[in-house]
Formats: structure tokens, C-alpha cells, sequence
């Protein structure tokens, strides 16, 4: 075991998988002799070459649409797109190529690339770095989309998406890269050496794609998040001192019904929590699946906290950000309901 | 079987990084006068020699020769010389002041100031301009307070996007500049849209465009190279080659084999390659585009080989990825510089003028940033309201952005 930011967890995986298959190959804009504008590649060029660790011209087009190519003819490409907020100039090869290849050629063709991209605001980026895009991808069938909340996951869950034989959208929360953070931007910077899931094995390991974990058992209340918001959920149940259940998603898509219908049918209220815009967001689809599946044994209506339907703004990004007191006002809401 | 011919990935390479000597010897340049200057009705394919070639008009003398010397008055020059200087100064000054962590984020141009201040000043005010990030020069030929950009800037209470945007991604519609994007490239094919405009229109005004060469590999710029050739847009397209895009270096978007400017006849668009720190040449090649657009010739391919002299952003830097020293080493040197031994050539000009004007734009910009922060900075004084989030979505704000904006108020008590 070691001690690993989300960065070096990240960095530790693509080594792993690197020094394991030498199909594996890292791309993307300042991926390789800088090793990415978050450092998440860094070393990896020094250490594997130039053939594997590319620095590719500026195109997320040519940049997915490579790696498919590449994937067809044996690879197993980490792309990444350095902020998911200019991942769509490749959305085209993403949803009508890299999506349906398998499905369209009988399975004869198919595309394992993962497309690594740092999402999510609390960085002052204002509306062109700090987007949580899950939802767009959720909706195309064909991708895995996943998103860690901390290093040890973000280690084994990237690992079994470079193994995984199908597309993974990889999204990384680039506020938690540091440390794990609680939505309060006034408080001092916590490092992931003090958090238990800072704790990352050194070698190869895997963390199930399709597998939420619950992070905090309880009984009254289930919290569904993902990402940071799982750490801002963490501590809003905490400040109202009442037993939630806190389940981390990780994975998107395909979701994990089992284990969220299972918790929502015992505690009877469930509040979903992201930080992506509320219209036509992922939370809506797992609000209607808990309602499908547990609509007889639910005590309230199934609350959604999540970002304003606006583009993320620089100068508002705390009145943006669903912090501990949206989630805090919303579990109240339905913790009063009866 | 031993030697039978294998294929190999090709990775370009940059002649160096930290530690390395700088070394400019791949740079294809021409001295100043070598190239002719064609009629602006010239075929685009007849533009190869001039998109693989270099337009320089000052020579190592200080003084302006060959058939794109622009011949402009003294006082067009020492204008343009008190924009870049401002240019500059602005830029040094916005620096610090997000290192005193009064702003969150910066980019500065220097080293390019010739590019969108020649540029600008080439143009007619009617003419729209699609900027990219490093074009702050525009805004200073066309006279935005700096008050206004500072207040941007800081995100107060009179920024012009309400707070909503990143500093440094302005917009002025009055000024006819085009609003910035964080999504390099997108502005190329929308600026040649405008062009098309005004052409169904039948109006006479042209648009420009920029963008870095790392950008140049994006799609849309293939995009807006193909409808300016198919429409015969009335547009300037221009590449800012200045070398680096963030760590990777010019070869890595493209520029190994060939230039840039060489781009423009593949697609049948007349290709220029000019010396981007060369006030006079920047401005005669702008001159010699627009005059074709308005006339009818259609696109221009535009590159201007340059040096990104500071950091990409605050965010970043650069001795991670290129040698110190390159700058000073840097064969096309200063455009600043370069006009100001011109106009001192000419006898137009001093080191005491340069000095006081130096003084002057100084005390200006810090009389600015006085004023702005009035306003508030990121941190204290004055506030945005956090009603304004919800505003400008749409043109009306539909009934669900009602809602959350009385939740928000709710929340903050
Ligand atoms: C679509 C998109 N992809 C990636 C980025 C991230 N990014 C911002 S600036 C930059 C480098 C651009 O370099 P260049 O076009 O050469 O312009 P320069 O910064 O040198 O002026 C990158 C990769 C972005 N803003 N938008």
C-alpha cells in the first residue's frame, strides 16, 4: 500500500497497465513530455517512449477518432481529452462511431479505448473548465461512463476500464485530484494522505465497472452521488446528525440498480445528489428507476440536488456549486415529509 | 527477410527542451525586400511562393524596404508603437495582479503585440474581428477603456459578462470584436459565416479571424477554410504561429513539413507567410487581404510567424518544457523594439520619447486599475448580484430558472 493523491493513483494505473500490455497506449494534448496539464501522465513518456505516450496535435476529433483506429488494429488507447469541456468536437466519433462500432458490425469490430477527462467545477474555471458532462454520455448506448470519488478507486476502476473490451468514458473529478473536498471552499485544503481512501495499492488491481459501494450505512435516508458531490453528501448528512445511507455510484452507466434499489426500498427516501445541471441530468434517470422499483415503499418523494440550469459561472461558482447547504435544506425537506 | 522495410510511427520532435541550447535553425526565414508583392486579384494558386516564403519589410537596418513597405505616415507608426507598448504594459501589469491573487486566471501576448495591434489598425472600423485569447491588441486600437477589461478582469460589478466568463474572454459588440471562447478553434468558421453575411448582404465589410497553429488542427478550422474557398467569404483567416501551443511545439500541429500559410492553396485560398514581430509587414499583408476581399478575391490564408514570449497562462510554466533562453535567442526579435529603431531611424523617435511614453502608459494603466477596482476585485469590495446567474440563458427566463433562482435565494437567506 501507498499513500497516493487521485493524480498519482491515475498515473500509477496508466504505469501498470502500461508496463503489463504493450498494447496500451497513452494520447493526448500535453500528454507526454510534459505529462498533462494536471501531471497525470507525467514520467510516463520518460519511461515508455514516444511510440506509447504520444503528444497529439490539438483535435479531440482526431484524437477519438484515432484511437478507434487504433483499437481496431489491436491497441488499447488511453485517450485524454485535457478538459471534458472540449470533449465535443469528438462527440461525433464518440457516440456514432466508438459507441456502435460493435453493435453495427456484429461484434466482427469493436473499440477498447478509454477517454480519460477531468470534469467538475470548485477550481474557479469558470464555464469552459469546470462542466460535468456524465449525462450526454449516459444516454448513448454502447460507452461505459464512470466517475471515482477518490484515489483507490480511481486506480482500480481506470485499470478494468483499459481491460474492459468495451468504450469507457473516464471522468475524473479534478477537484478531488488533491484531496477529497466537502464543498466548503473556505476551509483549509485537506490532502488524501489524512483520508482512508488515499490508501492505493502499488501493483495491478481492479474495482468493478457497475458497482456502486456504499460508503456510509444507515437507515433513515439513502444519498445517491457520485464524484464529489459523495464527499459534500458525507458531510451535509453529518451537520443534520441523522443515519444516512450514502451510496458512491462510481460507476454511471451501466448503473447499479441492485444495490440502489435495494437500499432506497429499506430506508423508504432517497435524495440524489450531482453537480451537473438538474434539467435532463443523470439524476433524472435514476429517479425514475427508484420509482419504478421501490414506489411501494417509499415514505417521500425522491429529492435532486444538482447545479443550476446555467452555465457554470466564474464569479458565482459558490452559489453555483450544490454545497453542503442545498443537500443539507434537501434531506431536511425530505426527512419532514410523511 | 533481415532487411525488409518496416514502417515506423514518426514523431516530430522539437530542436529542444530545458537544458538544450535554443535552436531557431528550422525556421525557414527570407530577408527583408525578397519577396514581391503580387496584385491583390492574384490566383490563389498562384500564392505558393508567397505562403512558403517570409514578407519581411524592416530590414536588419532599421529600415523598410521591398515592395510590401506599407509607406504609412510617421504618426500611423508612432500610434501603433503606443498600442503594442500599451499592449504590454496592460499585460504585465493584469500579471501581477493575479499574482497578488487580485484576478484568478491571466494570459498574456507578449512578443505578439504586432499582430492584433498591425492588424487591427490595417482594418476599418466596420470590419468584424473573431479574436482567440492572446489578441488583447485589438481592443487597444479600438479604443476600449482599459477600465472595461479590467473590470472583466475582475468579475465586479461592471464586468461586461455579468461574471460569467473566465477573465480575458471579452467581447465588445459596439467595437465590432467578436465574444472570446474558452473552445479554441470555434471562432474560424464562424468568422467566415459573418464574411458570407455581409457578402449576401452586399455589404463591404470583412472579417478576420485568429488562431493559434496548435489550434489549427482542429476541425473547424478545415471547416471554415473549406466555405471561405467555396463561398469566396470576404475574410481574413490567420494563424499565429508563435511556436509553441501550451508544451508541444509547432511541429506537432502540422508544421514540420511545411507551413502553415501552404495550407491556404491546397483548399484554394491565397496563403501568405509573414513575419509576425514586423509591424510594417504584418500591417502591409493586412491591407493587401482586405483590399482582395473587398474586391471580390475572396479568402486569404494568413500566417504570422511569432514567439509566445510569456507563459501560456498564469496556470502555467514553461521552463518545464523549452529551453530558457529561447526568447533571447529568437531570430525574429521584438516587435516593439523593431518599430521603435525604425521610427528612431527615421528620426521620428528616442529613447527619452520611448521612455516618457513608457511613463505615461504606466501611470495610465495604473490610473485604470485604480478606477476598476472600485468596482470590487474577486475578493472584496463590491459583489455581483448572484441573481444575475440566471439571466441571459434565454432571452426570457423560463419558468424552471425562476424557480431555482428563488431556491438560491432562499438558501443564501
Ligand atoms: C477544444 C479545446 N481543446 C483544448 C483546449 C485546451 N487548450 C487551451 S489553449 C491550448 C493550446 C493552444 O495553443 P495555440 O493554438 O498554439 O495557441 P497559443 O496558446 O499558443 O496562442 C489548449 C490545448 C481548449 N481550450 N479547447
Amino acid at each position: 500500500m501507498a499513500r497516493m493523491n487521485m493524480i498519482q493513483a491515475l498515473n500509477s494505473a496508466m504505469d501498470v497497465m502500461l508496463g503489463r500490455d504493450p498494447g496500451v497506449v497513452v494520447l493526448g494534448e500535453d500528454v507526454g513530455y510534459f505529462g498533462g496539464v494536471f501531471r497525470t501522465t507525467d514520467g510516463l513518456q520518460r519511461k515508455y517512449g514516444e511510440h506509447r505516450v504520444l503528444d497529439s496535435p490539438i483535435s479531440e476529433l482526431g484524437i477519438v477518432g484515432t484511437s478507434i483506429g487504433m483499437a481496431v488494429n489491436g491497441l488499447r488507447p488511453v485517450a485524454e481529452i485535457q478538459f471534458a469541456d472540449y470533449i465535443y468536437p469528438g462527440y461525433d466519433q464518440i457516440v456514432s462511431e466508438l459507441a456502435r462500432l460493435r453493435y453495427r458490425s456484429a461484434g466482427d469490430f469493436y473499440a477498447p479505448v478509454t477517454i480519460r477527462t477531468p470534469c467538475g467545477g470548485g477550481i474557479r474555471g469558470g464555464q469552459t473548465h469546470s462542466q460535468s458532462p456524465e449525462a450526454i454520455f449516459a444516454h448513448v448506448c454502447g460507452v461505459k461512463v464512470v466517475m471515482p470519488s477518490n484515489p483507490h478507486d480511481a486506480k482500480g476502476l481506470l485499470i478494468a476500464a483499459i481491460e474492459d473490451d468495451d468504450p469507457v468514458i473516464f471522468l475524473e473529478p479534478k477537484r478531488l485530484y488533491n484531496g477529497p473536498f466537502d464543498g466548503d471552499p473556505a476551509k483549509p485544503a485537506v490532502p488524501w494522505s489524512s483520508h482512508p481512501r488515499g490508501e492505493v495499492p502499488e501493483g495491478h488491481y481492479t474495482v468493478p465497472i457497475g458497482k456502486a459501494q456504499v460508503v456510509q450505512a444507515g437507515r433513515d435516508v439513502t444519498v445517491v452521488a457520485y464524484g464529489t458531490m459523495v464527499h459534500v453528501a458525507e458531510a451535509a448528512a453529518r451537520s443534520l446528525d441523522i443515519d444516512a445511507e450514502i451510496i458512491d455510484l462510481r460507476t454511471i452507466a451501466p448503473l447499479d440498480t441492485d444495490t440502489l434499489c435495494e437500499s432506497v426500498c429499506r430506508t423508504g427516501r432517497c435524495l440524489i445528489v450531482h453537480e451537473a445541471t438538474r434539467f435532463g441530468g443523470f439524476g433524472g434517470e435514476i429517479s425514475a428507476t427508484i420509482q419504478e422499483q421501490c414506489f411501494w415503499h417509499l415514505q417521500a418523494p425522491i429529492g435532486r440536488v444538482a447545479g443550476w440550469d446555467t452555465p457554470y459561472p466564474h464569479a458565482f461558482e459558490w452559489e453555483y456549486f450544490p454545497g453542503q447547504k442545498r443537500v443539507a435544506m434537501a434531506l431536511k425537506a425530505i426527512m419532514s415529509a410523511s | 527477410m533481415a532487411n525488409r522495410p518496416r514502417t515506423r510511427l514518426h514523431v516530430p520532435q522539437p530542436p529542444a527542451r530545458p537544458g538544450d541550447r535554443a535552436d531557431f535553425s528550422y525556421l525557414k526565414l527570407q530577408p527583408a525586400g525578397a519577396q514581391p508583392r503580387p496584385d491583390v486579384k492574384v490566383s490563389a494558386l498562384a500564392t505558393p511562393p508567397l505562403a512558403t516564403g517570409l514578407v519581411r519589410v524592416l530590414d536588419d537596418e532599421h529600415r523598410a524596404v521591398g515592395e510590401w513597405h506599407p509607406h504609412l505616415e510617421p504618426e500611423v507608426l508612432q500610434a501603433g508603437l503606443r498600442h503594442m507598448l500599451l499592449t504590454r504594459i496592460f499585460d504585465e501589469r493584469m500579471q501581477r495582479t493575479q499574482r497578488q491573487g487580485r484576478i484568478s486566471f491571466y494570459m498574456r501576448s507578449l512578443g505578439e503585440e504586432a499582430v492584433s495591434v498591425a492588424q487591427a489598425m490595417a482594418l476599418r472600423p466596420g470590419d468584424m474581428l473573431f479574436p482567440s485569447y492572446r489578441n488583447q491588441g485589438l481592443y487597444m486600437v479600438r479604443g476600449r477603456p482599459l477600465v472595461d477589461l479590467m473590470c472583466q478582469l475582475l468579475s465586479n460589478t461592471r464586468d461586461m459578462c455579468k461574471g460569467r466568463q473566465l477573465p480575458v474572454m471579452y467581447h465588445w459588440r459596439k467595437g465590432n470584436i467578436f465574444s472570446i471562447s474558452g473552445n479554441l478553434a470555434t471562432q474560424f468558421p464562424q468568422a467566415v459565416g459573418w464574411a458570407m453575411a455581409a457578402a449576401i448582404k452586399g455589404e463591404d465589410h470583412v472579417a478576420s479571424t485568429w488562431i493559434g497553429e496548435g489550434s489549427s488542427a482542429e476541425g473547424d478550422f478545415h471547416a471554415g477554410m473549406v466555405f471561405a474557398e467555396v463561398y469566396q467569404a470576404p475574410v481574413l483567416l490567420n494563424i499565429v504561429n508563435n511556436q509553441w501551443a501550451i508544451s508541444t511545439f509547432q511541429g506537432t500541429a502540422g508544421g514540420e513539413k511545411s507551413t502553415f500559410a501552404a495550407r491556404g492553396p491546397g483548399y484554394g485560398v491565397a496563403g501568405i507567410r509573414v513575419d509576425g514581430n514586423d509591424f510594417l509587414a504584418v500591417h502591409a499583408v493586412t491591407q493587401w487581404a482586405a483590399e482582395r476581399a473587398r474586391k471580390g478575391g475572396g479568402p486569404t490564408l494568413i500566417e504570422h510567424v511569432t514567439y509566445r514570449a510569456s507563459a501560456h497562462s498564469t496556470s502555467d510554466d514553461p521552463s518545464r518544457y523549452r529551453p530558457k533562453d529561447e526568447y533571447e535567442r529568437w531570430p525574429l526579435g521584438d516587435p516593439v523594439q523593431r518599430l521603435k529603431m525604425h521610427l528612431i531611424a527615421l528620426g521620428k523617435w528616442s529613447e527619452d520619447r520611448h521612455a516618457a511614453l513608457a511613463r505615461e502608459l504606466e501611470e495610465e494603466v495604473a490610473a485604470a486599475w485604480r478606477e476598476a477596482t472600485q468596482h470590487g476585485t474577486l475578493t472584496e469590495g463590491p459583489r455581483l448580484d448572484p441573481d444575475l446567474m440566471f439571466e441571459d440563458v434565454f432571452k426570457e427566463m423560463p419558468q424552471h430558472l425562476l424557480r431555482q433562482r428563488e431556491q438560491l435565494r432562499a438558501e443564501r437567506g
